[in-house]
């Protein structure tokens, strides 16, 4: 009992961290139907940056208290994060914007493979050992554990969440994402600057993947620069199984996601006999998207086709 | 739409224009150049290039491992072609040509391939086992030797190939060791078992599976990652539940890493053994300072530190940084090569193939001889681990005896001290040699002199006598002449 608690707890803090991208998948999804496959780039971005930052900062020998060090880190990521976003959308996506949707997905591809040389360039081949500065408290739940660091990355995911939730519903920004998403021609005639609505759905997401890229840094205490890639697979599937451009559905899949995942990992040895070995733990994900295509389409929350973001 | 004959006759006559153009290339022969050329000095001895390939992951998860294996190899080829080598009477210019085989099986065949094209005279590589060996039948049908400086799955010189080698260790001989030691030491009930589902970590794994159960000692049923897995905390709740009292890892220190560091997060007590792949430097920063306190690991082979002062050097002032794992094994295999080549004075795979098979060489990482196989003979296994922050060297496992690292070292330190003295008393000998020596020259140039001035003095005593003779002659003739005009 006390595992499947632990695998409960694990799966959750993963849930979490998919969760967060997933969102920014669904987001641009929702807004001009494109699967971004470049967003998981941006999060291996984010934690580099953050990574770079709190390396010097430790070299500075600030005295700064490391929650501080930590939070600057996060601070300096999201401003390259969003940057890294716009001009890629600038660059790469607006210029095909009405081309056929296959047009923008092999871009993406292309733009997901630069960024991760780019990444190679700048930050080495290395794995690169995240700084481990923030006291890494264990409190024990009967026989399980959790650590500060999964109490803060719970905390912040969820935080994240309501906040996106508040712009999207009570802001003019929000209304106007809305609005994109159910028609963008029709936006235009309101007065609505529809590139930059767009610019902005890129800029949000990306402030979420370098916050995901620091919350994956600080948890596994490495950053290397494939990071992005299967990270951000697994977070598409989330954003599917819970209906693509939903954005609830983002949060409940990457969830699902993480616990299907730990569960699975934990578990499918002992009911197979050790036929199939928890090195299994990645193909989860594929598996739920397959089942997710072929029995609910459009996922568990519904693809929102008419209120997409 | 252009019809079939269209396009057939535009392809005729775009050939067409192709060849005129080639032809027109060809056709002018520069007369001048001709006559340059006579004027010109006659041609320097020829410069041949010969080609070494080089293949490892440059990108992906383990490209740091990659590179610094490429290193290596670079620092032979530079150091050679600095020295200057003729071989078969031509200078010989070394040019590494590095690939990437992004630590992918079904790329290592491709990279094999394109060497056997380029027609390379050597490979050193592949980094990991699992794609060293599909490879290694390309070299093999090629007629290119191979040398890996890192593979240590014992099925790539298990084939029967003839040009397949390699400097390390094999993992039979490495898993052995680390599980003794692990049974020696810690004397576990029972131990966990992960492996990274490759051709390395599941082979290591399954050799050290083998000498735990051989030791009586209970081995979990497998667990296994992949070489990209990052969350290990699945496996390790799992693992928690059983309670292991040590916990062996077959993998890289990219994955290694979070392992350890995710398993004391659990509160997981158990001793941690990694195996050579995970036994870098590294590992403390990407677990965790206190987290890898204790780890124990393995590596085929003597550790990077203990390679020769030289090879450290030089390596670190050329690419200024120092080296991680496996260079001091792909500079060896590259100058092992080199070395070969030159002991049959040829470039060609198949001339010079039996030097190399019978080659003795002394590398940056010690003495090399290979055996029919052509695996290292008596490969040195090391066992590391970390203590106060720092990755050390504990225990050297040769031919299946342990001895401690402190032990081996003191050893070659006797060795090098003992080789020091004997040097020292011939250097004594020599000297005195040549001071009689010195002396008795000495003596002779001195007999020489004086015999010398004797014979002179001599020799101006006859002619002395023989010139006043000759003057009283002479005088008495001019005399009697005198006395005959007068008369």
């Amino acid at each position: 009992m006390d595992t499947f608690i632990q695998q409960i707890i694990n799966g959750l803090t993963l849930g979490a961290v998919y969760a967060m991208v997933a969102l920014g998948y669904t987001m641009v999804y929702g807004i001009i139907q494109l699967i971004n496959f470049a967003h998981g780039e941006v999060v291996m971005i984010g934690a580099m940056v953050a990574f770079s930052v709190i390396g010097a900062l430790l070299g500075l020998d600030s005295g700064l208290p490391p929650a501080l060090i930590v939070l600057l880190g996060a601070a300096a990521a999201i401003p390259v994060c969003m940057a890294v976003a716009y001009a890629m959308e600038r660059v790469a996506y607006r210029p095909l914007r009405g081309a056929p949707r296959l047009a923008p997905l092999i871009t993406a591809i292309g733009v997901s493979i630069i960024l991760q040389q780019l990444g190679m360039m700048i930050w080495s081949r290395n794995p690169l050992a995240f700084p481990q500065i923030l006291e890494n408290r264990i409190f024990h739940l009967g026989g399980a554990t959790v650590s500060t660091v999964q109490l803060a990355i719970w905390l912040v995911a969820v935080s994240m969440m309501g906040a996106l939730t508040l712009m999207i519903h009570r802001t003019r920004l929000g209304i106007a994402m809305r609005a994109t998403s159910q028609n963008p021609q029709v936006a235009g005639l309101m007065g609505i600057d529809v590139n930059r609505v767009i610019a902005a759905t890129f800029i949000i997401g990306a402030a979420l993947a370098a916050i995901a890229g620091v919350m994956v840094g600080t948890y596994y205490g490495i950053a290397h620069y494939t990071m992005g890639s299967l990270l951000g697979l697994k977070a598409f599937c989330a954003a599917v199984l819970g209906g693509i451009g939903n954005l609830p559905g983002a949060m409940l899949g990457g969830l699902i996601l993480g616990v299907v995942e730990a569960l699975g990992a934990g578990y499918i040895g002992d009911f197979t006999g050790n036929w199939f070995g928890s090195n299994y733990q990645d193909v989860f994900a594929f598996i739920v998207l397959i089942l997710v295509l072929v029995f609910r389409p459009s996922g568990l929350l519904g693809e929102r086709v008419g209120d997409r973001t | 739409m252009i019809s079939l004959r269209e396009f057939k006759l535009g392809a005729v006559a775009v050939a067409v224009a192709l060849g005129l153009a080639a032809c027109s290339k060809e056709e002018p022969t520069p007369e001048p150049a001709k006559e340059a050329a006579k004027d010109a000095p006659p041609p320097a001895p020829q410069e041949i290039v010969v080609k070494i390939g080089h293949a490892a992951p440059l990108t992906g998860g383990i490209a740091h491992l990659g590179k610094d294996n490429e290193n290596g190899a670079r620092l032979a080829v530079d150091q050679a072609n600095a020295k200057g080598i003729t071989i078969g009477g031509k200078k010989v210019r070394f040019e590494l040509v590095a690939e990437d085989d992004e630590e992918k099986p079904d790329k290592g065949p491709i990279v094999a391939q394109k060497f056997a094209d380029a027609k390379v005279a050597g490979v050193v590589g592949h980094l990991n086992s699992g794609v060293t060996i599909p490879a290694s039948a390309v070299y093999n049908q090629a007629g290119i030797p191979m040398v890996s400086g890192s593979a240590t799955n014992p099925k790539l010189t298990e084939q029967g190939f003839k040009n397949v080698f390699r400097v390390v260790g094999r993992d039979d001989q490495q898993g052995p060791a680390i599980a003794s030691y692990l049974v020696a030491e810690f004397k576990p009930k029972t131990v966990a078992v992960i492996d990274d589902a490759t051709a390395y970590g599941e082979g290591l794994a399954n050799e050290v599976e083998k000498s735990l159960k051989a030791s009586g000692v209970n081995v979990l049923p497998r667990e296994r990652g992949t070489k990209d897995t990052r969350d290990w905390k699945a496996i390790l709740t799992k693992l928690r539940g059983r309670q292991p009292d040590a916990i062996f890892y077959g993998g890289m220190d990219a994955t290694g890493g979070p392992l350890l560091k995710q398993g004391r997060e659990l509160g997981i007590k158990a001793v941690f053994a990694f195996g050579d792949g995970a036994c870098t430097e590294e590992m403390k920063k990407l677990a965790g300072e206190k987290q890898s306190e204790g780890l124990i690991c393995s590596q085929a082979g003597i550790p990077v530190q203990a390679a020769s002062k030289d090879f450290l050097e030089s390596y670190k002032t050329k690419f200024n940084v120092d080296p991680i794992l496996y260079s001091p094994f792909t500079f060896d295999a590259t100058n092992l090569l080199i070395a070969a080549m030159q002991k049959a004075d040829s470039v060609d795979p198949a001339q010079y193939l039996p030097a190399l098979a019978s080659i003795k060489h002394k590398g940056a990482s010690g003495d090399i001889e290979f055996d029919e196989r052509g695996d290292r003979k008596d490969a040195e296994m090391t066992i590391f681990t970390i203590k106060e922050g720092k990755l050390g060297p504990v225990a050297i496992v040769k031919a299946g005896t342990t001895t401690k690292f402190e032990d081996f070292m003191k050893a070659a330190e006797a060795a090098a001290a003992a080789a020091k003295a004997a040097m020292g008393k011939a250097g004594e000998a020599v000297s005195a040699g040549a001071a009689v020596a010195k002396e008795g020259a000495e003596k002779a140039v001195d007999a020489a002199r004086s015999a010398t001035s004797q014979a002179l003095e001599s020799a101006k005593d006859v002619a002395g006598k023989a010139a006043g003779e000759a003057k009283e002659v002479a005088g008495k003739v001019v005399e009697g002449a005198k006395d005959m005009v007068n008369k």
